[in-house]
Order: structure tokens, then C-alpha cells, then sequence
């Protein structure tokens, strides 16, 4: 009991003194997570804007396979980076492995299908409520997408930060491509698991510390936009 | 002397309509042999629940494909627009809903401030212009969707109930801008269940059952020497005229 106090009290110790590996280390989430869901989004939305509007063959299928890749598993996706960018793999040339890049690609493709398709479902939404209003306009087809991403644009960032709330919590795509590298690719919750293994708990508590600020940081962000929508939307 | 075919030309809003159906589930729900709609001033769509009005109206307005047939409105490039019975506003402000409607129908950069303190003050909305539109009261969210409909100056107007949801005041404020409209050279067409208001703003009256036309008729005929049963009866089910 005596020694978790003491873990407690030195892990907040870290955060307050400013700890230089301690801050490089979620910096590194940060930046990682952020660029995961960046990349995401910007194929992400305008993907799933496409299978909200556009009927083509293979549609159906196709959004059954983009939601069915929101439940991939981050340790078989880590897998499956793993040995695209392994030496031998296919793009093994690139030398991608263990860095911050390889965790990104990897974190990108946990992120993607949850941004694709909750976007989908939204935008299918708006459009049915939109649709005949816009045809009056003379906006038809791929010209109504961006109009219908506007007035989703609430519930776009909260879409936003569930991919991203994948990411940052994310642990076992990034051990397995990031490898865990001490000042190269350790990031919050890697560096969690490893410390905590080592007996090295007032780190692991330190990060964790920030980990749940972290995700309480964002659902603040995203209640207030609620609140903001409300207050334009009335609904 | 060649046919005249500016945009201005008299009839230019003239609505012609043949052999038209429309067929869903194995059901003709709605089949015109002809109409023709030239009256310049307001034109009612009258008939009971189901009876095809707002389908005749998408149908005009050209959001749905007719089965079989066709409509013609004015030149076939006449500017046209529609309110729908439900205001389908942005979430945006009362202002970007006009300038919305401004800039996706090409009207020029430099007419659009122009146009929208014309539009948002034909609207009784000028001091509403920053307010989210979706915060309006509901007579004012139709006024609303009115003057955004005017956006492209429609030759044709087509309104679908606009005053059904709205309270007797909302109602007369609403009834007050179509007649405006109206006068200004913008043919409407407009369903409705208010017999009063049709009676007072309408010339002739179309009255629609099961898919059908029963009767044109000038608006004073309509309502006291209705030719067919159906009207009749529709005419007895509904409150005395005021
Ligand atoms: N787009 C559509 N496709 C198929 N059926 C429709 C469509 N729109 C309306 N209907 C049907 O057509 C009939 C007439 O509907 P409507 O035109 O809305 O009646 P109303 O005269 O009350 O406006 C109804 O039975 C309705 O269910
Ligand atoms: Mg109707």
C-alpha cells in the first residue's frame, strides 16, 4: 500500500517537474495519433460522403466491409503492417519499420473505417433529410457532398474523436511495428506496459495520469460542440 | 417572323402536363391525361389526404421522374422553385440560408449582398439575418424558406401547405407574402387545405382525387357550383367559407 502512495506521489512528481522522457513520450502519442487520424480523415470522410450518395455496383458490399474494419483488431493489424514493411515484405524497401511512420500507417488503418463509416451513416442521414430541398437547388450528386459534410460538421468532430480516441488508447498495433524503441518510437501506452513490467509503476502512473486527461480533455471538447449545435440547430 | 422564344415572352410560366402517371408498387397513383396551367395569378391544388397533391408537385417541379409522360414548365429552362410543406433550412444562419441559395444557383458575386437585404427584408427577417435559422418560430422559418426559394427569381413558385403548420398568425403573415409574390409576377402554384386562404389568393382551383383531376375551374365556380360529386363532398367535409 505504502509503496503505491509512493508511486503516486513520485508519478505526479514527474508531471510536474517536467520530466524530459516522460513529456517526449506523449509528445510522440500526440504526434503519432493526431497525424493517424489527420490522414484519416482526409480520406476518410470524403469516402464515406462517396458511399452515402453515390449507388454504384458492389455499394452494399462495400459499406458492409468498411464497418465490419471498424472492429479490427489493433494486434493483427500490427501483424499485418508488420510484415508489409518488414525487410522481406513487399515494402520492406521503404525502411519504415520501427519508426514513428510505421506506427502512423498502422494507426491510420485502425482509424480509417471508423471515420468512413460513421461518416457514411451521417451523411446518409443529412441526405435524406436534405435531399429534395438540394435537387431544388440544382445540387445533385457528388455537388451536394460538400454541403452535406458542412451541415454535419458536429457530428463530424465527434466522429473525429472517436478515431482519434482509438488511437491514442491503442496499444498493440504500435508495439508491434513501433517496437518500442526507448526515444524512438515508446509512446504513452507502450511505455506503459513496459514500465509497469519492469516494477517502474510512478512512470506507468505518470502517463497513465495524462492518458485519462487526455480523454477526458476530448469529451469536454466534444460536449461543448454539442452544446454549440444545440444552440444553431435547435435540435 | 420567327417563334419568339426570349425568356421574358408572355406564357413563359405556362405548366403543361400530358399523359403523365406515375406508378409505384403496381398502383397508378397518379394519372393526368392533360393540364395545362396559364392563369398568371395563383393556382390551387386542392383534395383530400393521399389524394396525389404533393406528388403532382414533385412531380412539376421535376424531383421525381414520371413513370410514364410529361411536364413541361414555361420554356423547359424556366426558373423554377419549390417550398416544402416542412422547412428543410441549413444549420446555418437565416443569412446563409439565402446566400446559400444565391451561390449554388450562380446568381453573380456581386448581386448577391443586393439580393439577400432584398430577400431577408421581403421576409420580415432583416433583424433575424445572424440568427441560426433552425431558432426561428415556425412561421418565421417559413417566410424564411420562401424568400430562399426566390433566390434564383423563379417564374414558377411551387408551394406545398406552406401554412399548415403555422398558428392563424403565422398563417396571414405567410399568406401576405405569397400574395406579394405573387403580384410580382411569380406564377404559384400551391397546395393546400385552407379553403379560405385559396378562395381569397387563388384564381382557379385544381381539384385532385385518387390520382385524378376532376375539376379546373375558375376559383368563385369552384366553391359555389363544384361539378363534380367529389368536390362536393370534399367541399361539404370542410369548414364554411369566411
Ligand atoms: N415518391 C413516391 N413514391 C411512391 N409513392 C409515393 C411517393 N410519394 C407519394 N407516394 C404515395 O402517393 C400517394 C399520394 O401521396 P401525396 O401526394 O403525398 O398525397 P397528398 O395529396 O396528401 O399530398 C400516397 O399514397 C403516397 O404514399
Ligand atoms: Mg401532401
Amino acid at each position: 500500500m505504502h509503496d503505491f502512495a509512493q508511486a503516486f506521489a513520485q508519478g505526479l512528481d514527474l508531471i510536474l517537474s517536467g520530466d524530459s522522457d516522460l513529456w517526449k513520450v506523449v509528445l510522440l502519442s500526440l504526434k503519432v495519433s493526431l497525424t493517424a487520424v489527420l490522414i484519416s480523415a482526409l480520406i476518410g470522410m470524403p469516402l464515406g460522403a462517396l458511399l452515402a450518395v453515390k449507388r454504384f455496383a458492389g455499394r452494399s458490399w462495400l459499406i458492409v466491409l468498411v464497418n465490419a474494419l471498424m472492429g479490427l483488431p489493433p494486434v493483427v493489424v500490427g501483424l499485418l503492417v508488420y510484415m508489409l514493411l518488414s525487410r522481406s515484405g513487399p515494402l520492406g524497401v521503404l525502411q519504415l519499420l520501427y519508426t514513428p511512420a510505421a506506427m502512423i500507417i498502422a494507426q491510420t488503418i485502425l482509424v480509417l473505417p471508423i471515420i468512413a463509416a460513421l461518416t457514411r451513416q451521417l451523411v446518409e442521414d443529412l441526405e435524406g433529410e436534405y435531399s429534395e430541398q438540394l435537387r431544388s437547388f440544382g445540387v445533385v450528386g457528388l455537388r451536394a457532398v460538400p454541403t452535406l459534410l458542412w451541415e454535419g460538421r458536429f457530428g463530424l468532430s465527434t466522429i473525429l474523436a472517436a478515431g482519434f480516441g482509438r488511437a491514442i488508447a491503442e496499444v498493440g498495433a504500435v508495439i508491434i511495428v513501433g517496437g518500442n524503441i526507448n526515444h524512438v518510437t515508446r509512446v504513452m501506452t507502450t511505455t506503459i506496459a513496459l514500465e509497469t513490467s519492469r516494477g517502474n509503476l510512478a512512470m506507468a502512473l505518470a502517463l497513465g495520469g495524462i492518458l485519462i486527461l487526455i480523454a477526458i480533455g476530448v469529451n469536454a471538447v466534444v460536449t461543448a460542440l454539442g452544446l454549440t449545435q444545440r444552440r444553431v440547430t435547435n435540435v | 417572323m420567327s417563334e419568339a422564344c426570349g425568356a421574358d415572352r408572355p406564357g413563359d410560366a405556362t405548366i403543361r402536363v400530358r399523359g403523365l402517371k406515375f406508378r409505384s408498387g403496381g398502383q397508378d397513383l397518379l394519372e393526368i391525361a392533360d393540364l395545362k396551367i396559364d392563369t398568371p395569378a395563383p393556382t390551387m391544388i386542392l383534395g383530400p389526404n393521399g389524394a396525389g397533391k404533393s406528388l403532382l408537385l414533385r412531380l412539376m417541379h421535376g424531383l421525381i421522374p414520371p413513370s410514364e409522360g410529361s411536364v413541361r414548365v414555361g420554356s423547359g429552362g424556366t426558373a423554377q422553385a419549390m417550398v416544402f410543406q416542412a422547412p428543410i433550412l441549413l444549420r446555418r444562419s437565416v443569412a446563409s440560408n439565402i446566400m446559400y441559395a444565391l451561390k449554388v444557383q450562380h446568381v453573380a458575386r456581386k448581386r448577391r449582398e443586393g439580393r439577400l437585404n432584398e430577400l431577408l427584408e421581403l421576409g420580415g427577417l432583416a433583424r433575424r439575418a445572424r440568427q441560426p435559422a433552425r431558432t426561428l418560430s415556425g412561421g418565421e422559418q417559413q417566410r424564411l424558406a420562401m424568400v430562399r426559394a426566390l433566390a434564383n427569381e423563379p417564374k414558377v413558385l411551387f408551394l406545398d401547405e406552406p401554412t399548415s403548420s403555422l398558428d392563424p398568425h403565422g398563417s396571414q403573415q405567410l399568406e401576405a407574402l405569397i400574395a406579394k409574390v405573387a403580384a410580382g409576377g411569380t406564377k404559384v402554384v400551391m397546395v393546400t387545405h385552407d379553403l379560405g386562404l385559396a378562395s381569397r389568393l387563388g384564381e382557379e382551383i385544381v381539384f385532385l382525387h385518387h390520382g385524378q383531376v376532376r375539376e379546373q375551374t375558375p376559383e368563385a365556380e369552384f366553391f359555389e357550383r363544384p361539378r363534380s360529386q367529389e368536390a362536393r363532398s370534399f367541399l361539404s367535409r370542410h369548414l364554411v367559407l369566411p
